[in-house]
């Protein structure tokens, strides 16, 4: 058996995949089919699944609704495409915010001396230690009207004599970015500073040497090589962030409703299976087509360039 | 200020930290003048500071103590990319990013050089480095000698006035090497640019340079012709680290006119023409090299010393003999094979006599 398979490297890669391989099926490719049934089927009175199949629930998601002012049998209700929109453009807003903190503190770091990096490396790394609940309940102790923010204003307000009225932080569009810019920042500055790190000192020389001056070297050196790692960033933190619902549930409250709090209260909540179903492959398609173009046009960030 | 010099260092310093704390002169007071024109090499072996003295007239490096001119003017303190050098680095560093025109034309666009202007120029020095046509190539996709060629079009296409080459051979293979030094070579005379070349390849340096200086240590020991640094080195280490050289460590006894008589205690007594003044009872060292002495061939009126025969090995075009003599004394050897089937001038074990004239030796003293 043992000689067999040393023999044989095909029945070795099979024995390495197989443990992900029967892991992915339960678990990712079984039930996505399950949801793509339900997404079809029809919500009973008591919120059970009654298996058909129609188009009803993407209809719906789409805007077209049978609950109309009088007179009208069908009517358009924007509060869905308004979701999906919402998130989309959070998602996007948080990596462009994200990009632009973690981009100097990754140059940072990689600029610094090799023996202080894994130090820095390490801060970075260090929220991640501690339950991301708890660190959100943390930035709600922070935005709160009462909150630590609100309460050091007031003082300086009062110092200088003024009036005060607290800042509503908590429960806005705001609050739900700082937290998404929060917890993601890690995955962006990883990838980035590994790209900047690979970059070989001579080419800086080189763009020295042939007149470019600091900022044309960056422009045209370092950001274009330091671009794969960004890529690879974005993709680790847009994907999360279209389908994050504890960041806008617990920092957004019910202002700020994303696709991940619909799909979360749809099962949960109004228990309809079958319509948070439709919801969950609507969102994984728009993520799919977004990535679709983006790594068309960037790549996936793999193409790390190498003198 | 003259300005026939390309680049003079007028007693440059560089001291570097050490990871260690303590504090190394990697240059030392080194003042050199490069001549408008020539083809300079900076020799010696890693660690000597060659590199180092390359760095500060780039401007990567800046000088502790002393001045660095190009051309009469004082760049000591003045940034690479407003200085009138460029490199061709040791691995190159083509930008991986862009393709052969635009590393080329890199440094044209950084001087504002029109694209059309940029293109014409990018085509002409690629044909100056015999690669034409490779425009729209990636360096990722060129061989290690076409990367190199290149590198060289890069820096050459911005018509500096003095080219800065760190060891830009050293990563190609030995015949390669050889073609791209005759190569490098001819160009140079054919644009007529100066050319200052670090290298730790003694053979590389004799056969391309106009004038090598020669470092150790952080100084230099000797700066002139290859012909000179050859057969008059200054110093052992110059001696001894150009081509191959016997040593005969002796004392000094006598000095007429420019005749001076070394002792070399067990040995004999040697007579060595030099235009130095040696005191009586001074340590010396008598410098030979292999192929200025005789096996069994005796010169009247030169040097004639008996030894035994230690070691006889033939190469090819040569034969070396390893002779031991009295004193601790050795000595290598080199006889030229010139006849056909000639037979070797003694045997392992044999006693010789090794002859040089009074001329052919250096009377070293450090």
């Amino acid at each position: 058996m043992i000689n067999w398979l040393r023999r044989n490297k095909s029945a070795q890669g099979t024995l390495l995949i197989s443990p992900t391989l029967v892991f992915m099926i339960g678990l990712l490719i079984i039930p996505l089919i399950l949801t793509l049934i339900i997404s079809f089927g029809k919500r009973s009175a008591d919120g059970n699944v009654i298996y058909s199949f129609g188009l009803h629930n993407y209809i719906r998601l789409l805007g077209v609704s049978y609950n109309c002012s009088a007179g009208q049998t069908v009517c358009y209700d924007p509060i869905y495409t308004q979701i999906l929109w919402r998130s989309l453009t959070l998602a996007f807003n948080s990596t462009v915010v994200v990009i632009l903190l973690a981009y100097p503190l990754a140059y940072f770091i990689a600029r610094s001396h090799p023996s202080r990096r894994n130090t820095y490396l390490f801060l970075v790394l260090v929220p991640l230690w501690t339950n991301f609940v708890i660190r959100v309940y943390a930035w709600m102790m922070l935005l709160r009207t009462q909150g630590l923010i609100n309460s050091a204003l007031a003082w300086v307000a009062d110092l200088f004599g003024r009036p005060f009225t607290p800042l509503e932080m908590l429960y806005t569009p705001g609050a739900v970015l700082i937290g998404m810019v929060y917890e993601f920042l890690p995955f962006m500055i990883l990838p980035i500073y590994t790209s900047l790190e690979k970059i070989d000192g001579s080419l800086y020389e080189a763009a020295a040497d042939l007149g470019a001056n600091a900022v044309r070297t960056f422009l045209r050196v370092t950001l274009p090589l330091s671009a794969p790692g960004m890529v690879a960033g974005t993709v680790l933190v847009f994907i999360p962030v279209m389908g994050a619902f504890v960041v806008s549930d617990l920092l957004g409250g019910k202002q700020v409703i994303l696709v991940g709090n619909l799909i979360q209260r749809q099962f949960l909540d109004a228990r309809d299976p079958t319509f948070g179903s439709a919801a969950s492959l609507i969102l994984m398609a728009l993520t799919l087509v977004v990535m679709f173009f983006y790594t068309r046009k960037f790549g996936f960030g793999e193409e790390i360039a190498i003198t | 200020m003259t300005d026939e010099f390309a680049v003079e260092m007028q007693d440059v310093v560089k001291r570097f930290t050490t990871p260690e704390g303590g504090i190394l002169a990697a240059v030392n007071h080194v003042t050199m003048q490069i001549r408008d024109g020539e083809f300079f090499s900076l020799l010696g072996p890693s660690g000597c500071g060659k590199t180092t003295s390359l760095r500060m007239i780039a401007g990567f490096e800046l000088p502790t103590e002393g001045k660095i001119l190009i051309h009469g003017k004082d760049v000591s303190q003045i940034a690479p990319f407003q200085r009138p050098v460029n490199t061709v680095f040791q691995q190159y560093a083509l930008f991986p990013h862009m393709t052969v025109e635009q590393n080329i034309g890199f440094g044209l666009e950084m001087k504002g050089v029109s694209k059309v202007e940029r293109s014409a120029r990018v085509s002409e020095a690629l044909e100056m480095v015999r690669l034409p046509g490779m425009e729209m190539r990636k360096p990722k996709q060129l061989s290690g000698g076409q990367q190199q060629r290149i590198a060289l079009a890069r820096a050459l296409v911005n018509k500096p006035e003095v080219l800065l080459l760190d060891e830009p051979l050293g990563a190609l293979d030995l015949k390669l090497r050889k073609e791209m030094q005759l190569e490098l070579k001819s160009l140079q005379r054919e644009v007529g640019i100066t050319f200052i070349y670090v290298t730790h390849d003694q053979e590389e340096a004799l056969t391309m340079s106009d004038r090598i200086a020669v470092m150790s240590k952080g100084v230099a020991l000797q700066v002139d012709k290859p012909e000179a640094i050859y057969e008059r080195p200054a110093t052992k280490f110059v001696a001894d680290f150009i081509g191959e050289t016997n040593f005969l460590d002796g004392v000094v006894r006598g000095q007429t006119g420019s005749t001076v008589e070394v002792d070399l205690p067990g040995t004999g007594t040697v007579y060595i023409e030099s235009s130095r003044t040696f005191a009586n009872g001074q340590q010396a060292t008598v410098a030979v090299r292999p192929e200025k002495m005789t096996l069994n061939r005796e010169i009247s009126g030169g040097n004639n010393l008996t030894g035994r025969v230690e070691e006889v090995i033939y190469i090819g075009t040569d034969t070396h003999y390893g002779v031991r003599f009295a004193g601790s004394h050795k000595a290598r050897v080199r006889e030229q094979n010139v006849t056909q089937g000639q037979k070797a001038l003694a045997s392992i074990g044999d006693e010789a006599v090794v002859s040089f004239t009074r001329t052919s030796p250096r009377l070293l003293t450090e």
